[in-house]
């Protein structure tokens, strides 16, 4: 059987907070910078959303279906489509109605919910499910959880809501000697399958492919294949990356849509390799062993950990003090808190506080507002305040 | 009287002080010529007479008179980065600039203008040494219009003890603050010590603006007791408006405002808030204000798991500051060393019960606030507690204090220095 290459695209727009005093507690319940996340997400649109979907769906037309890609894009993304740039939501139609792309389930706040509260991911997961239904017209049948952070716990939850198959992290440290190249199971629950992304090749391309002081520079479809072709006569090549490294991350300019374009069309025509997308490898390939993933393991950084949100301590305090609020919050019961509960929960905030990016002065394509962790830090525990004190009300 | 500042150009306390306290020596009788380094014209000049050291040519034959001074204080010139009173967010801004000054090989020039900035920071120094020229050039020229000198601050004492060795007459210097305050023990600005030290020993006597001050001045710098007296400033509220501010939290908030450096004691203050939020859960603590220990003192609160219940504004400035004395219930200064301490004196006046710690020099006047020492976060959150728990005590406080505070008046303050210049007559 010919190996498949698996290429999967998550989108996520942070949705960003406005400035928020101290003073403004208990007066002013607007939390985010409308403005920012409005134009935010039209430059990504112009520049990334609107041509590469274009790219994608010239290719398959001309491959005659034989392309397949996957898409993770997350809930407060698909709301902020509908709001700002409803032409990507027709856009991302369009490409389902191809039959060649499939939709993935992720928590809708792109939150981490899957490690702090089970009700609250099953409730995400499900939100996500049926927006997916809604903005796109698509059923999904695979996972992949914020960030790609995965336990075996995680996968036992994700079964449990009806998923057969889920995308992770092809870490070191959970696949020792064994190849991320296949496809494996849960340890808890062997029906369930695990599609490992293959680090070194996705980052060849979403992150090496411009940086001049690669060796591997500059890259070539004709180059890049010769690294695929080293996996002929494994299961699977997963491709993950970020959809924002067309166009945003690597500019027009640097020819990423024309060396995607040329891979795409050399992959077809050497014939070596089929497209596919994971739930259709899940089909057609069996497990060749379990994976044990004990500690979180994620898709972010050198160790491949969770470091990036909830390594020091005010990303831990502001985590626990958001999550401490759901009990209340279920009595309260009310869906403009529950939104703002959502929003408040996007991996993004806590990422912001990192404090690592003193010292990563690798690849740093992610805005962040704030010039220390500790302003991050401020801004969103005022916030926080102010949501408690509503919470508060309204179960006086 | 030499100043380094006169409202409404102010960047710390010593402005105000040196304004009420014109204002309460006018009433008393004794009329002031006040020399700053750089005036603008816009400076209330109803009490004083204002003299612009920018506007003064340094006179050639001044060199040999001042010449030895100027050599002692040319020594502290080299590489100066110290800054008194500077916002600390402009600190890298002003190391960048001094970095760029010392480029330049610069040198006092007789028979010119120079034109002071009158600012903290830069080329700080230079301006200490160049001001000492101009004032005793002025002092030179006025000869005949006063009878003592006065100086505020180790900025000014160069210029005093150069206009008292030109002219002759006596020099009262004024400690509103000692290095001691400004750094801890261990740590002080030795170039800014020897300045204070060789000010108070030229002077006839030393003001110090608290008993605090005053022993520090006799222990740690050698000033003879019998020479330095005790001063307490006052403080004057004429012009100021209570505000009416809409609460958006029904908790009480208790609030520490302030620079957050080693000397203010911010730890301090976030230990006693963990206690006291381990018995009521109604309270919100606030920390306004910048300085180098704010992000340590982030990470302490979120460390205690607080920071739900612990907010910081940043640096706030005039009318926030107002806003946020309205907002509080208690004000907490735990200021390890404080020459005197305005704050609380202005928080009580806008009727939020005060608690000081027994190391600054307004607890030595003030009857109607709560005194602990900083190191005692047990008796601070017990304060703390009580002024929130027990109305009656609180009434007690917000009362009496408000009427305590407005009774401070510089007039009274004034006539002590009066009499402080009768002495050395």
């Amino acid at each position: 059987m010919k190996p498949s290459i698996c290429l999967t695209f998550k989108i996520h727009q942070p949705t960003h907070l406005r400035l928020y005093r101290f003073f403004e507690i208990g007066k002013d319940s607007h939390y985010y910078d409308d403005f920012a996340n409005r134009s935010l997400i039209k430059k990504t649109a112009s520049d990334c959303y609107l041509p590469m979907n274009q790219l994608l769906l010239n290719l398959i037309k001309s491959t005659k279906g034989k392309l397949k890609v996957a898409f993770a894009i997350s809930g407060g993304t698909l709301e902020q489509f509908d709001r700002y740039c409803p032409e990507v939501l027709d856009s991302f139609r369009e490409l389902n109605a191809t039959g060649c792309v499939e939709f993935l389930c992720e928590p809708y706040y792109h939150s981490f919910a899957a490690v702090a509260d089970d009700a609250e991911f099953t409730h995400q997961v499900n939100k996500h499910r049926n927006a997916i239904k809604e903005y796109i017209g698509a059923d999904v049948k695979s996972f992949v959880n914020t960030d790609m952070v995965y336990t075996d716990a995680i996968g036992e939850k994700i079964a449990d809501l009806g998923f057969k198959t889920v995308l992770t992290e092809g870490a070191k440290h959970i696949l020792g000697w064994k190849s991320p190249n296949y496809v494996y199971s849960c340890v808890y629950n062997p029906k369930l399958k695990l599609i490992l992304r293959n680090p070194g090749l996705s980052d060849d391309i979403s992150i090496r492919f411009s940086d001049r002081n690669w060796n591997g520079f500059p890259l070539t479809a004709e180059k890049y294949y010769s690294w695929l072709e080293q996996a002929q006569g494994d299961q699977v090549v997963n491709l993950c990356m970020n959809y924002k490294v067309f166009g945003e991350f690597h500019p027009k300019e640097s020819g990423i849509f024309d060396f995607f374009e040329s891979l795409v069309n050399m992959v077809i025509s050497k014939d070596c390799f089929t497209f596919a997308t994971p739930s259709e490898i899940a089909k057609k390939y069996a497990a060749v062993d379990s994976i044990d993933v004990q500690d979180p393991v994620s898709c972010e950084n050198e160790e491949k950990d969770m470091a990036k949100w909830l390594g020091n301590e005010l990303q831990k305090e502001a985590f626990n003090k958001l999550y401490a609020l759901q009990e209340k919050l279920a009595i309260a019961n009310l869906p403009q808190l529950w939104e703002d509960y959502g929003l408040l929960q996007e991996s993004d905030h806590l990422f912001n506080m990192n404090s690592s990016f003193f010292t990563d002065k690798g690849n740093h394509r992610y805005v962040n507002p704030y010039d220390t962790p500790f302003e991050a830090f401020i801004n969103y525990m005022n916030v926080l305040a102010d949501f408690a004190i509503r919470v508060d009300e309204e179960l006086n | 009287m030499f100043g380094w500042e006169f409202p409404p150009h102010i960047a710390g306390g010593l402005g105000t002080a040196c304004y009420g306290m014109t204002k309460g020596l006018a009433e008393n009788g004794v009329e002031v010529l006040f020399v700053m380094p750089s005036a603008s014209g816009d400076e209330d000049q109803s009490a004083v007479r204002i003299l612009n050291a920018s506007d003064v040519p340094v006179a050639d034959n001044m060199a040999l008179d001042v010449d030895k001074y100027f050599e002692k204080v040319q020594f502290y010139q080299i590489g100066t980065n110290m800054i008194p009173y500077a916002d600390p967010d402009d600190f890298a801004e002003i190391v960048e600039n001094e970095r760029m000054m010392m480029d330049k090989n610069y040198r006092i020039q007789y028979g010119k203008k120079y034109k002071f900035s009158g600012k903290y920071g830069a080329n700080l120094m230079e301006e200490v040494a160049r001001y000492a020229m101009a004032g005793a050039t002025l002092a030179l020229e006025h000869k005949d219009e006063f009878d003592v000198i006065h100086a505020h601050d180790w900025l000014t004492y160069m210029a005093g003890v150069a206009a008292k060795k030109v002219t002759g007459k006596p020099l009262v210097v004024h400690m509103h603050a000692t290095s001691f305050d400004r750094g801890s023990e261990k740590n002080i600005d030795t170039r800014v010590y020897s300045l204070e030290r060789r000010g108070m020993e030229a002077a006839d006597k030393v003001i110090a603006v608290s008993e605090l001050t005053r022993n520090i001045c006799i222990n740690k710098y050698g000033i003879p007791p019998e020479k330095v007296v005790a001063v307490h400033n006052a403080v004057d509220f004429s012009g100021k408006e209570a505000i009416n501010v809409e609460r958006g939290i029904d908790d009480k908030i208790v609030t520490f405002l302030g620079r957050i450096t080693y000397q203010k004691g911010p730890e301090y203050f976030i230990e006693a808030a963990a206690k006291v939020l381990k018995r009521c859960p109604n309270v919100r603590f606030v920390m306004a204000g910048s300085g180098d220990l704010m992000d340590k003192c982030v990470l302490h609160v979120a460390r205690l798991g607080l920071s739900d219940r612990f907010h910081f504004t940043g640096f706030l400035r005039g009318a926030a500051v107002t806003q946020m004395f309205a907002l509080s219930d208690v004000y907490v200064m735990p200021s390890i060393s404080e020459p005197f301490g305005i704050s609380p004196l202005e928080a009580m006046q806008t009727n939020v019960p005060s608690i000081v710690s027994k190391q600054s020099g307004c607890a030595e006047i003030l009857d109607y606030c709560l005194k602990v020492d900083f190191w005692d976060v047990d008796a601070m959150a017990d304060a703390i507690y009580g002024l929130l728990q027990y109305p009656a005590v609180h009434k007690l406080a917000q009362e009496k204090g408000y009427e305590e505070v407005n009774n401070l008046k510089w007039t009274a303050a004034s006539a002590k220095i009066k009499a402080v210049y009768e002495s050395v007559l």
